[in-house]
């Protein structure tokens, strides 16, 4: 066999289980329910069209500045606190959306102590604008969400290289002609993959558009499967979400033509130095996004925890296993997503299309692919099922059913875009040279990995493990329904409470989550750094 | 490394696959957990029974429990709302109980005609109102918050929430589809802000004088209360029936332990369990022969809208298209 089809076929296999996953939405589409489906192009696709769109779009611009901003800052210049914000403007990643949105809304509501105060002071008419709009759904989600374009973008600059930037200056670019004519389009793989992940994030977002009561395609799909009681139109509805994505991968692709964004990064640029006013404004805005998406949110899930007492002694063996959870899936889909790329390198078109649909779970509303997962997994299970009843007289049951091997081929099907995107833009700047050379010097297979592609692939896969790490601690439902007796993550716990209205007792819980992504970050974003300089 | 922490990983959870015990009672629960753990465990306690439940929203168990099928390992099926158990049952995933004892327990208009579920604890969908600016006398029925009068006035949370769907379709059972609409039509014109997400939310705002009314389950009400008895909101009782919801179960039709989740059933109907389970979240028992608790009795009597809670089920479809239709976001 071709070296190139055996890597498709290694696509394709990848690409399988979501594959499978998917097709429950795919045949709803032969069932339509006219009734629900009148109702709801008359009654609510108008408005969550319109909403879905606005808030995409605007998340997207909003957390692609903040990103590629702050990544340029911390990448590629000198200013006080500089090495404390590259590592810190990723922590409002560990911070679940909806866990921000609430904050946000009790400190900025009307009952709100900011407002009360406002009234106090100025008397009754005093106010901010409605925190529970178009806007503040937009900020909350793009403080949350800004941090996969950072790390990715900033992974880039890293990158970059001393020359290309020198270039530009022996053409007479000033600075900033130097960003946009030359970082900004070379860096744009990152970006764009980055910006990929926030838009799916997004779009499959619950959670978050549920505290702001913003209402959107998925929480119309939510609402046609449990309030109407129609799986079949909820089903169709994720289709008509998961085209939309295809489309803007592909549009995306499509813009990005041929260009090579390979650099020779042998030698790293040298930060510029911001001196007087220029540096302490870096400062103050990458201080003032901090405390926005961070620091504010923390201080007051603190003040609640205070309030609500005693922590629960399950908590111990909870981070344990939420610890082992994460950086189990962080290794296991990293490595995935690695011989996805793979594949990609050494294998044609079609091999495009597997990576496609194998990062597509990303996009889906977590309840859907929740279920759509456990619902293919029951039913290969009966197969295995009766095979081994059939061949030794004594069927097993559901065995892999609350299985960790179930939840973590679940995670797999969520999380791989997470994972593919920064290793697919890091193997944007591995050219063929490098293979043809080692291959050359008698190098290749395996060991054209471990001695050639790993090191240089390190800060991607790197990046992937962290951004796959925290996501996992934040994932509710998947955890949800795969979970083996016992294996409650602190999403789990933020999700009892809050189901209740608790969220006073919630502050904990997601407290733990947001510390224990601090270990990850810090590890990783200094690993990175040594991954970068050694290069 | 890497392959010792796959191990680690993956020797759990092979070991975990074991067959279940028998006499285990597995429980599918979407009624939280921390408002049931103490009470199964007390069961384990006393009878010995071993007792394990999974959390999780009841959409995704209902689904769940269809996938497995007959290979399901649960017995119980618990959940709150009684628009989710009649679907419970309406999907065939629960079977009849057929118990003297539950069925003397539990009144009849809150449990299935046909046995198939059993409401547990009573929850309670009322007016609360600001003791500060709201004359009680000014209150009467739902419907008449739609009245111009509270244009301005009215705090509603969201129409996803299950409880608003549940008192609509109780609403059009008791008054028909086209008196309902007009009436939730009348309510979105009196809101005073956007619908809250949460039944707290909305008590803060009338609190903080945002608006002057709403409509709450009344435990949310107690929790604020136990933390601020002073609170300048009040309860009042709508004069034609209260609407009430339940949370419940019902034995799983596949169960492979039909007599240890009908015992369980059992126990959670007694005198015994029945105070614990409504008083942890200041519910009112199902079972009328049940002292409440004393923060809840000192808000009064009521009566309850009699119509079998299941309507609100069978209803519910045609409760949410409306408040569609009425912009009820």
């Amino acid at each position: 066999m071709r070296a190139s089809s055996y890597w498709t076929a290694v696509a394709w296999l990848i690409a399988l289980p979501t594959l499978a996953a998917l097709t429950a939405i795919v045949l709803s589409l032969l069932q339509p329910d006219a009734e629900t489906l009148h109702h709801l192009r008359r009654f609510v696709l108008p408005r969550v069209t319109f909403n879905t769109i606005t808030l995409a779009l605007g998340v997207a611009v909003l957390a692609g500045t903040l990103g590629v901003s702050l990544a340029w800052l911390t990448a590629m210049h000198r200013f006080p606190g500089q090495r404390f914000f590259a590592w810190a403007l990723v922590l409002p990643m560990a911070m679940p959306g909806y866990v921000m949105a609430f904050v946000a809304i009790g400190l900025l509501e009307y009952s709100g102590p900011v407002q009360t105060l406002m009234r106090a002071l100025f008397g009754d008419a005093a106010g901010l604008p409605p925190v529970r709009s178009r806007a503040g759904v937009i900020v909350v989600m793009s403080l949350a969400l800004y941090p996969y374009v950072y790390l990715l973008a900033r992974n880039a600059f890293l990158t970059l290289g001393a020359q290309a930037l020198e270039v530009g200056q022996s053409l007479g670019y000033s600075r900033r002609q130097g960003f946009f004519r030359i970082a900004l389009p070379m860096a744009r793989p990152w970006i764009a993959g980055g910006l990929m992940l926030v838009v799916m994030e997004t779009l499959a977002d619950f959670g978050t558009v549920s505290v702001f009561n913003y209402d959107t395609f998925t929480t119309a799909i939510y609402s046609s499967w449990f309030a109407l009681f129609s799986l079949s139109s909820a089903l169709q509805l994720a289709f008509v979400l998961l085209l939309l994505v295809l489309v803007v991968a592909v549009a995306e692709r499509r813009l990005r033509g041929r260009a090579a964004y390979t650099a020779n990064a042998a030698r790293r640029s040298v930060p510029v130095r911001l001196a007087g006013y220029a540096g302490w404004l870096a400062t103050a805005f990458a201080l003032l996004v901090f405390l926005l998406g961070f620091g504010l949110p923390v201080v007051q899930l603190l003040a609640w925890s205070l309030e609500a007492g005693q922590p629960d002694p399950r908590y111990l063996g909870t981070a344990l296993r939420t610890l082992l959870l994460a950086a189990g899936s962080a290794c296991l889909v990293a490595a995935v997503a690695l011989a996805l790329v793979y594949a990609l390198r050494n294998a044609g078109r079609m091999a495009r299309l597997a990576a496609r649909i194998a990062t597509l779970g990303y996009a889906l509303p977590g309840t859907v692919l929740a279920v759509a997962i456990y619902s293919k997994l029951t039913a290969v299970n009966n197969l295995l099922d009766s095979a081994i009843g059939a061949l030794t007289g004594n069927a097993p049951g559901l065995f892999l059913q609350g299985t960790l091997l179930a939840m973590l081929l679940a995670y797999t099907i969520r999380f791989l875009a997470v994972a593919y995107q920064p290793l697919d833009a890091a193997m944007q700047r591995l050219t063929r040279s490098y293979d043809e050379s080692a291959r050359s010097l008698g190098v290749g297979g395996w060991r054209l990995l471990r001695k050639v592609h790993l090191p240089l692939l390190r800060g991607g896969l790197l990046t992937a493990m962290l951004l796959v790490f925290v996501d996992v601690m934040k994932e509710m439902p998947i955890t949800l329904m795969t979970r083996p007796f016992g294996w409650d993550t602190f999403a789990v716990r933020v999700y009892e409470l809050t189901a209740e209205g608790q969220w006073e007792q919630a502050a904990l819980p997601a407290l733990f989550i947001v510390a224990a992504g601090l270990l990850p970050v810090i590890l990783l974003t200094g690993a990175m750094r040594h991954a970068v300089a050694a290069r | 490394m890497f392959r010792r922490l796959l191990l680690t990983l993956l020797a759990p959870a092979l070991l975990s696959a074991c067959a279940p015990d028998a006499r285990e009672v597995v429980v599918y629960s979407a009624r939280g957990e921390q408002l049931i753990q103490p009470i199964l465990e007390r069961y384990a306690a006393q009878t010995g029974v071993d007792v394990r439940w999974i959390n999780d929203k009841e959409g995704p168990l209902m689904q769940r429990l269809l996938s497995e099928d007959e290979q399901t390992p649960a017995d119980l099926f618990l959940t709150v709302d009684a628009g989710n158990l009649w679907l419970a049952a309406e999907n065939g995933l629960l079977q009849p109980a057929r118990s003297q004892q539950l069925n003397s327990n539990i009144p009849a208009h809150l449990r299935d005609e046909s046995d198939r579920w059993f409401g547990l604890s009573v929850r309670a969908r009322t007016i609360a109102y600001s003791t500060e600016r709201v004359d009680p006398e000014m209150l009467g029925s739902y419907a008449d918050l739609s009245d111009p009068k509270w244009r301005g006035r009215l705090c509603l949370r969201t129409s996803k929430k299950v409880y608003n769907q549940s008192l609509v379709a109780m609403m059009i059972a008791g008054h028909g589809e086209e008196k309902t609409e007009e009436i939730v039509r009348g309510w979105v014109e009196n809101l005073a802000a956007p619908v809250f997400s949460s039944d707290t939310r909305l008590l803060e705002a009338i609190q903080a004088g945002q608006c002057d009314a709403g409509i709450v389950n009344t435990y949310y009400f107690g929790r604020l209360q136990k933390k601020d008895p002073s609170i300048p909101i009040a309860l009042h009782w709508p004069p034609e029936g209260v609407h009430v919801n339940v949370s419940g179960a019902g034995i799983v039709r596949h169960t492979d332990n039909r007599d240890g989740a009908l015992a369980l059933l059992e126990w959670l109907s007694s005198a015994e369990a029945q105070q614990e389970f409504a008083a942890v979240n200041l519910e009112y028992p199902a079972n009328p022969a049940i002292a409440v608790d004393p923060l809840v009795a000192a808000w009064g009597e009521f009566e309850p809208d009699l119509i079998n809670v299941s309507r609100a089920g069978e209803l519910q479809a045609e409760a949410v298209r409306l408040m569609d239709r009425a912009g009820y976001r």
